[in-house]
């Protein structure tokens, strides 16, 4: 087991508000990572450092190491743009572009380089099958991607995450916006994708993560302050408090 | 308790009138130009009213063919958008996307203050410093011209572009460009095949708005185009539908042919003029409802 | 690679084309940005400079005397304000009424959209066809003539859909508490209005004054047919009702297109780029002062 992504005393501050404290944690390959915690625990927080998204909020500064693949993601080296196409991100909120179902797949790979017309149908069509989704949309590859349902959005979402070929795929509370059937179908895609894929999701259902993850990390107000092997952390919590939170005391 | 109820229902009845006042001026105007507009359309034939490609209103066998009028106004009117559009709209991509709040502050300013500058400063810095710098540019004979209306008209509608195209831009929603973000694309990138793309109703809403303003200028262009009845070329002296209103306004005698006919041109202009609102309604609408 | 498709090699910077092509985009838009305020700038510049030096006290108070060849735009001065006056007299209650029938009164949902369609459309009829139709009108039909009235009554109609739009926009910001409020403690409907939405509206009707003001004072094609070109000094307003006047914006026409009177054109000009700066700030400032409560 490779680690692929690793943080070492990861300090995050919003202006004079400190939202992550010194995290030390290692993302093995081909694994699912849960991050579970209260809201405002810092797990989203985190989860956006990977692939530098939090850059786009003023006032942001970071302290200490974050790596990919042993390279500085933080410490120039690495553009932020290659950084974002190998760790690709899917959304709370389902949130296709207001295009066709075709022009949001293509949409990565049209960024990253000129591809002829028959490698990007391609492409397209094999995001889809990734996702799940190509037998309901095929037929309809030119209408526009707003005609989804939410379930069939967030899995567009993730086609068009895989249509740049990351490593790595951060989800930030995929499901909380579906249904109970589109979230099924969405945890079954998430086991097929963790065979080709290292995910990393933020999840408010403790369930979810005990269902789906190899592993699990509990932050609180910013601490990371326990990770381990999910079946572990939910049967013999070592931290008191991560106990608490497990058994629904708060949160 | 009576005369409460009794004011009650006056005040209703007052405010109800100061409503209709809008809906009846409407009405009010297009009838007025619509009778005013047809007996020389009658008179002239609406064919050779409108596709008569000469205008001699004071010969002695006048010619009342508004072709010219019509032609160099919607030519003048896409020269205006050709320069005003790109320029407009990269300028509303730097308000709404790229400039710190600080400066989008003072850029936004000299936006509303271009918006602010009446039509007739424009008319008389194009006079002064345009048509001359034309004239010697191009080596004409006389620089009022087309070409100068189209700059002078270009740079009027500027604040309209901008204003309406910003808003447009700034209400995307961030999902969209966090999306755009999060699969490596540069922020540039994000702004010109995300942002523009999903703003592009309110956008078009903004051009047409500028349309509108610039098919309707009159006093700004009149200083400028040479107001001579030719048809449309781009060094000529040429007129527009409204500085033909203008000029003949002046001269006509009240209740003549020549008069009528000028009623008819802002019977068209006024034509003209609703076609371009209906579209930017439209525009409107569909920007409401996603 | 995992797919085998041809992905681009594993660069660790951004392709030299994105880069460029990036770099440009953003030079563009930094440009076009630059050229909006430079045109600005210019024109600002340009009037002031030129103008500011033909400002002084006797083109402000005396008139145009062809015996001493002096040029005087003391009239102007005069006839703008009794246009913005009474423009301003009539509209501002049919404005404010409207917006209030809008807000307060309309049942009848159709109605209501179509004041405010036409509205609208008012916005975006030219002056120029305001003009002609002020002036068939007002100065023929209604026998006015060409007279300060007639132009004043012809911008009543044109901003009469600034005011509307603006007093609605504060309207719609008084909290339907406060009318709950007032018709729980047993108000009437128009006590309500008079005392609470009004005041509280205060800010939309005073900035749409202001918006009106600038309006004003910048149209020439509305008023040179309806209020005409006149430029003797009529110091009595209502005489100067009936009388035809032109504005300041009319008069700086009338010197610079059909007189070639360079000079008054950008002393005029100086001053109304300079009330556009007033006007330009005072809708700042009343914005932020009433933010503020």
């Amino acid at each position: 087991m490779s680690i692929i992504v690793s943080a070492k005393d990861l300090n995050l501050y919003y202006g004079a508000f400190q939202a992550l404290i010194d995290v030390c944690l290692d993302i093995p390959e081909k694994e699912i990572t849960a991050l579970i915690g209260p809201s405002g625990c810092g797990k989203s927080t985190f989860l956006k450092t990977l692939n530098r998204m939090n850059d786009l909020i003023p006032g942001v500064k970071i302290t200490g190491e974050l790596t990919y693949h042993g390279e500085n993601i933080y410490n120039g080296g690495l553009d932020v743009t290659v950084l974002r196409k190998n760790i690709g991100m899917v959304f709370q909120k389902p949130n296709p572009f207001p295009m066709s179902i075709y022009d949001n797949i293509a949409y990565g790979p049209r960024l990253h380089g000129k591809l002829k017309k028959a490698a990007l149908d391609d492409l397209v069509e094999r995001s889809l099958k990734g996702a799940v989704l190509w037998d309901e949309v095929k037929d309809r590859l030119k209408k526009s991607a707003m005609g989804l349902s939410g379930g069939q959005q967030q899995r567009l979402c993730i086609a068009r995450a895989l249509s740049v070929e990351p490593d790595v795929l951060l989800m930030d509370e995929p499901t909380s916006a579906l249904d109970p059937a589109s979230t099924a179908k969405i945890e079954d895609l998430m086991s097929e994708l963790k065979k080709n894929y290292t995910v990393v999701i933020v999840t408010h259902n403790m369930q979810q993560a005990a269902r789906i993850s190899d592993r699990t990390a509990f932050f609180l107000v910013g601490v990371l302050v326990e990770v381990g092997q999910t079946n572990d952390v939910f049967s013999i919590p070592r931290d008191k408090r991560t106990e608490d939170y497990i058994s629904g005391r708060f949160g | 308790m009576k005369a409460k109820a009794a004011v009650e229902r006056i005040m209703g009845s007052v405010f109800f009138v100061c409503g209709m006042v809008t809906i009846v001026a409407v009405l009010g105007i297009t009838a007025y130009l619509i009778i005013s507009g047809i007996p020389a359309i009658r008179e002239i034939g609406l064919v050779d009213f409108l596709f008569g490609q000469v205008w001699q209103s004071t010969a002695s066998e006048p010619l009342f063919g508004i072709m010219p009028f019509i032609l160099t106004s919607v030519y003048g009117t896409l020269g205006a958008c050709l320069i005003g559009v790109p320029v407009g709209l990269m300028t509303a991509v730097f308000l709404a996307k790229v400039a710190s709040p600080k400066v989008a502050a003072v850029v936004n300013t000299a936006v509303e203050l271009l918006a602010g500058i009446p039509s007739v400063v424009y008319g008389l810095i194009g006079m002064i410093v345009l048509v001359p710098a034309v004239m010697r540019f191009f080596q004409l004979k006389n620089g009022t011209s087309l070409f100068a209306a189209i700059i002078v008209l270009a740079v009027m509608i500027l604040p309209s572009i901008i204003s309406v195209a910003r808003t447009a831009l700034v209400s995307v929603p961030g999902e969209y460009e966090e999306a755009s973000f999060a699969l490596g694309a540069t922020k540039m990138e994000t702004i010109f095949r995300v942002s523009i793309p999903a703003a592009k109703s309110g956008i078009a809403a903004g051009i047409v708005l500028g349309i509108g303003r610039a098919i309707g200028e009159a006093m700004a262009v009149m200083m400028v185009a040479g107001n001579v009845a030719n048809m449309p070329e781009l060094f000529k002296s040429v007129s527009f539908l409204t500085t033909a209103i203008t000029k003949e306004m002046a001269y006509a005698p009240t209740g003549s042919l020549r008069q009528q006919a000028l009623f008819s041109i802002a019977l068209v202009l006024y034509v003209f003029i609703m076609l371009i609102n209906t579209i930017l309604n439209a525009f409107l609408k569909r920007r409401e409802k996603p | 690679m995992r797919w085998g498709v041809a992905t681009p090699s594993r660069n660790k910077k951004l392709s030299a084309r994105r880069r460029i092509s990036g770099g440009l985009l953003k030079g563009i838009v930094f440009l076009c940005a630059g050229v909006t305020v430079a045109l600005l700038v210019g024109l600002l510049g340009f009037i002031l400079y030129h103008g500011l030096g033909n400002i002084n006290w006797a083109f402000l108070t005396t008139a145009r005397s062809a015996l001493k060849n002096t040029i005087g735009i003391f009239p102007n001065i005069l006839f703008t304000l009794y246009i913005i006056i009474t423009a301003l007299l009539i509209s501002l209650p049919i404005g404010v009424g409207a917006s209030i029938y809008l807000n307060e009164y309309a049942s009848h949902k159709r109605l209501a959209r179509m004041i405010e369609f036409t509205a609208e459309t008012l916005t975006g009829i030219p002056s120029i066809i305001f003009g002609l139709v002020g002036y068939l009108f007002f100065c023929r039909m209604l026998g006015l003539g060409a007279s300060i009235l007639s132009g004043a009554l012809t911008l009543v109609v044109m901003v009469l859909p600034i005011i509307v739009r603006t007093t609605q926009e504060a309207l719609k910001t008084v909290p339907d508490s406060y009318r709950e409020g007032a018709v729980a403690l047993g108000a009437t409907k128009w006590y309500m209005i008079r005392t609470i939405i009004l005041p509280s509206s205060l800010d939309g009707i005073v900035g749409g004054c202001i918006l009106a003001i600038g309006r004003i004072v910048g149209e020439s094609a509305a008023l040179i047919f309806t209020a005409g070109v006149g430029y003797q000094l009529v110091t009595n307003y209502f005489q100067a009702l009936g009388t035809s006047g032109g504005t300041l914006s009319v008069a700086l026409y009338v010197y610079v297109y059909e007189q070639g009177e360079f000079e008054a054109g950008y002393g005029i000009a100086a001053i109304l780029v300079m009330i556009v700066l007033l006007v330009n700030f005072a809708t700042k400032l009343v914005k932020k002062k009433f933010k503020r409560i």
